[in-house]
């Protein structure tokens, strides 16, 4: 696996200029997570309607361009989703990382799919998987988090 | 110095990573190790295992004494007044517990007071946050300056009556300050307070003399020091070392066992339950004679020209934040580059065969002080050349090539 795999220009720019980062308003469901062994941290703010609708999302944190563009990525394409089809996604972006499947999802834009599969360089990279899965962890427990 | 032919006593060299010739510079994390060392451990398996202190068949004899004669080597090589004083550990951090642990227990009460440093890896820190739960007693940190040293003036201002000991690295793991830890004992001591020192970087890095340097407990490491995994040192004086109860209990480390009383060995028995890491303690003599066969002095002259070259390098390129500029710095060069994570530089790096470390290095009050989640370490060994610093600087120029900065 070459380096310039791991860092295409999709994952330098989400790295670099994060969507969705900051708080989104009125958000009622959150959860956080961080890497005690690199000190890596992520929250996730989702706001979710009576239909189960993610109808804005957003993340803080700190990380590398990996984690970065992991979370910048996450919140841009499951923005507007429903929640079966965000865990659907989220499960098989994991998948896709942790067993090199494909993404069969065939409601996602091409657009969407070419940029989730950016992603995958870091199959080759094992010390660096848990950079790009855990904001997508992260948004599976804010799912069921109501904000108390 | 030949420092080719000494690189060449190490089989890990000799392999490619990723293509390129490997330039190890995570010795701080764990060094590498010579053959004969390697070969120590597969000649004793080979020809005088047994366990220790416990048979007497001709086998065990053979085993205690090469056993025993590494603690005398340990001895010497720390100058420590008494064999007894060396206690085998299976790290440092195990050291720095057993002390906590030992010493808490006997000495430290509800509202006493345990002095440790911003510096601290956590290994100096957590065992002591147990002996803060269990007994009630306080914490306080000696805070670093703006150059990532402790000064002396720090220690006097932080310790008064109810300080019971004092707990200090030797050398900072990140900042690479070498601390000045004869005066902090001569003031430790005319407090009465006794000193344990964390010299899991100092000892690698550092001429060390027990009697010299006067502290009470000095934990080694001794992955660290060219020597084998899962083996640590604990110097202690040996009115310690008859005073605090046990660490932990079990075979080997008792006198006589009866049901409503058990009574204990000596030290270094008392110290040493259980069957020891017997191949590695007695290999780690073959560390030791590969360090007294270079010279400890030729070393540390060797590994500051090239700490001295990185640093001239490194701060030469307007990108590099480089992390503290203590006046006495040993081996340790941590930095961060604007706009890179760490952990992106140590991948980038990797693929040009430089191994260093990314992260907070075990030391999060530090970084939470420094104002950053983490931060790039390359760290130096007798092995390094001023070629892989140059190579070092390339794969730094690589990483801002692919960031474009």
């Amino acid at each position: 696996m070459e380096l310039k795999e791991l860092y295409q220009e999709i994952i330098l720019d989400h790295g670099k200029n994060p969507r969705n980062k900051g708080k989104c308003t009125d958000y009622n469901h959150e959860a956080k997570a961080h890497n005690p062994l690199c000190g890596d941290k992520v929250h996730i703010y989702l706001k979710m309607n009576n239909e189960k609708n993610i109808t804005d999302l957003s993340f803080e944190g700190e990380g590398c361009a990996i984690s970065l563009a992991s979370a910048s990525i996450l919140t841009d394409t499951l923005k507007g989703k429903d929640t079966a089809l965000s865990k659907k996604i989220a499960n098989e972006f994991l998948s896709m990382v942790t067993n090199k499947t494909k993404i069969t999802i065939n409601s996602l834009t091409e657009d969407q799919i070419t940029t989730i599969k950016c992603l995958s360089g870091v199959q080759e990279f094992p010390m660096r998987v848990k950079c790009a899965t855990m904001v997508w962890h992260t948004l599976l427990l804010a799912l069921e988090k109501k904000v108390s | 110095m030949d420092i080719k032919n000494i690189k060449s006593q190490f089989p890990i060299f000799k392999q490619k990573i990723n293509g390129k010739s490997l330039v190890y510079l995570d010795s701080a994390n764990s060094s590498q190790k010579p053959k004969s060392v390697i070969d120590r451990i597969s000649s004793f398996y080979e020809n005088e295992y047994s366990n220790v202190g416990r048979s007497v068949h001709s086998l065990a004899v053979k085993a205690t004494n090469s056993f025993e004669s590494s603690r005398d080597k340990v001895k010497n090589y720390v100058n420590a007044k008494h064999r007894e004083e060396i206690i085998f550990t299976k790290g440092a951090t195990e050291s720095i517990n057993l002390v906590a642990s030992s010493f808490a227990e006997k000495y430290i009460s509800a509202g006493d007071e345990i002095l440790v440093t911003e510096l601290e890896h956590h290994s100096n820190y957590v065992p002591w946050h147990f002996a803060r739960k269990r007994k009630g007693a306080i914490i306080k940190f000696a805070e670093v300056n703006k150059s990532g040293e402790i000064e002396i003036d720090e220690i006097k201002k932080k310790i008064n009556s109810k300080t019971k000991i004092i707990a200090i690295t030797h050398l900072s793991n990140v900042t690479g300050a070498i601390i000045p830890i004869k005066k902090i004992v001569d003031l430790a001591k005319s407090n009465n307070i006794p000193v344990l020192v964390d010299g899991t970087q100092g000892a690698p890095h550092l001429k060390i003399d027990m009697q010299d340097l006067g502290c009470d407990f000095y934990a080694i490491s001794c992955h660290k020091m060219y020597g084998p995994n899962g083996l640590g040192i604990l110097y202690a004086k040996k009115k310690w070392l008859e005073d605090l109860p046990p660490y932990q209990g079990g075979g080997g480390m008792i006198d006589e066992v009866k049901k409503d009383s058990i009574t204990f060995a000596k030290s270094p028995s008392k110290f040493e339950p259980g069957t020891m890491q017997t191949a590695e303690v007695v290999s780690f003599s073959e560390s030791i004679n590969f360090i007294e066969s270079i010279g400890i002095e030729n070393i540390l002259s060797h590994e500051n020209k090239i700490l001295e070259y990185g640093l001239e390098k490194l701060k030469k390129n307007n990108s590099i934040n480089i992390i503290g500029n203590p006046k006495n710095r040993g081996s340790i060069l941590c930095f961060t580059i604007k706009g890179i994570h760490p952990h992106d530089i140590a991948t980038i790096l990797d693929d040009n065969g430089v191994a260093i470390r990314a992260g907070h290095h075990c030391c999060q009050i530090l970084h939470d002080k420094l104002g950053v989640p983490a931060t790039a370490r390359a760290s130096i060994g007798i092995y390094n050349t001023r070629e892989d610093i140059d190579i070092l600087c390339e794969a730094i120029d690589n990483c801002k090539k692919i960031f474009q900065i």
